[in-house]
């Protein structure tokens, strides 16, 4: 099985990168962008025994750093 | 006195900090690899160097902070032994738990490479006994992750109860409330930013950083 971790800044953690890309994107004329929140994905190849909590662990443990950011989980079936 | 000083792959500042070391307690550091288990018995001072530990893969510290000889710093911090982090080294201990906080990019996204001025906050600490309090120094910053976050009951508690150890005079690099260094509950874990190894020796241009050693070396031996 497959999972899919997003790391992303907890809601009012500042965001330089975010800002960044955010200015970029204005400088290339894109407008209507009010604001951008840059984060990470992580893709897991598991054993198909492991548990959500186990992933949710993974991401306490190491992943996230749950000081400033949070994680979602999305468990992906894998075809076969 | 004995101390150790912990390389990860991707340390930098290894060499120079047990060089220090070395000039102010007159013996060189243990260079303890982050595979080992064990520290060397008798080890009063721990200290762990700035770099890019695993390239700062996934965050800066995160993959130091879960290797093997963590659990051994860890255990010694429990015991009151002093553990000094520098740069890297202070984000390794925000990883690893022993110290509150973050450090994330610095706010103005620019690679901070030059010598700043501190504010000596709390000189009644093992690292600071030799500063007065309110005292301004300068020490060189190198750092692309050294903008400190905590929330705010979090600051308040560091501010209230003197662990604050450091504050920037000037804005450097987007930390909440100019923190430089903090001190953990216990008082013996150290984690800090600036380089106070690089300014040890005159020809350093500046000798701002050895009295933080001299004093670590004093307070330990007392």
């Amino acid at each position: 099985m497959k999972a899919r971790v997003f790391v992303t800044l907890k809601p009012g953690v500042l965001d330089p990168q975010g800002k960044a890309i955010h200015h970029a994107l204005e400088g290339l004329g894109f407008g209507g962008v009010q604001d951008v929140r840059a984060g990470k994905l992580i893709e897991l190849e598991l054993a198909d025994v492991t548990s959500e909590e186990a992933i949710a662990e993974m991401c306490r443990k190491l992943l996230a750093n749950t000081v400033i950011e949070n994680f979602r989980i999305e468990q992906v079936e894998s075809a076969g | 006195m004995n101390s150790a000083v912990v390389v990860f792959p991707g340390s930098n500042c290894d060499r120079d900090l047990a060089t220090a070391i070395r000039l102010v307690t007159g013996k060189a550091p243990a260079m303890v690899w982050h595979r080992d288990t064990e520290l060397p018995a008798d080890t009063g001072l721990i200290a762990i160097p700035g770099g890019f530990s695993y390239g700062d893969y996934l965050r800066s510290g995160a993959m130091a902070a879960r290797s093997p000889i963590m659990t051994a710093v860890a255990e010694a911090a429990g015991r009151g032994v002093p553990v000094l982090g520098i740069c890297n080294g202070f984000q390794v201990l925000t990883e690893a738990g022993l110290l509150p906080g973050a450090l994330m990019r610095n706010a103005g996204l620019h690679f901070v490479c030059r010598t700043v001025g501190l504010k000596v906050e709390n000189s009644q600490s093992l690292f600071t006994a030799a500063y007065r309090s309110g005292e301004e120094i300068a020490v060189p910053v190198a750092h692309h992750d050294g903008n400190y976050q905590a929330d705010p009951d979090t600051l308040d508690r560091l501010e209230g109860e003197g662990r604050v150890a450091f504050r920037y005079t000037g804005e450097v690099n987007g930390s909440a409330r100019n923190i430089a260094g903090i001190l953990n509950a216990q008082g013996n874990v150290l984690g800090m930013m600036p380089h106070p190894e690089r300014v040890v020796e005159d020809a350093h241009g500046g000798t701002d950083g050895r009295r933080l050693f001299e004093g670590l070396l004093e307070a330990v031996a007392a």
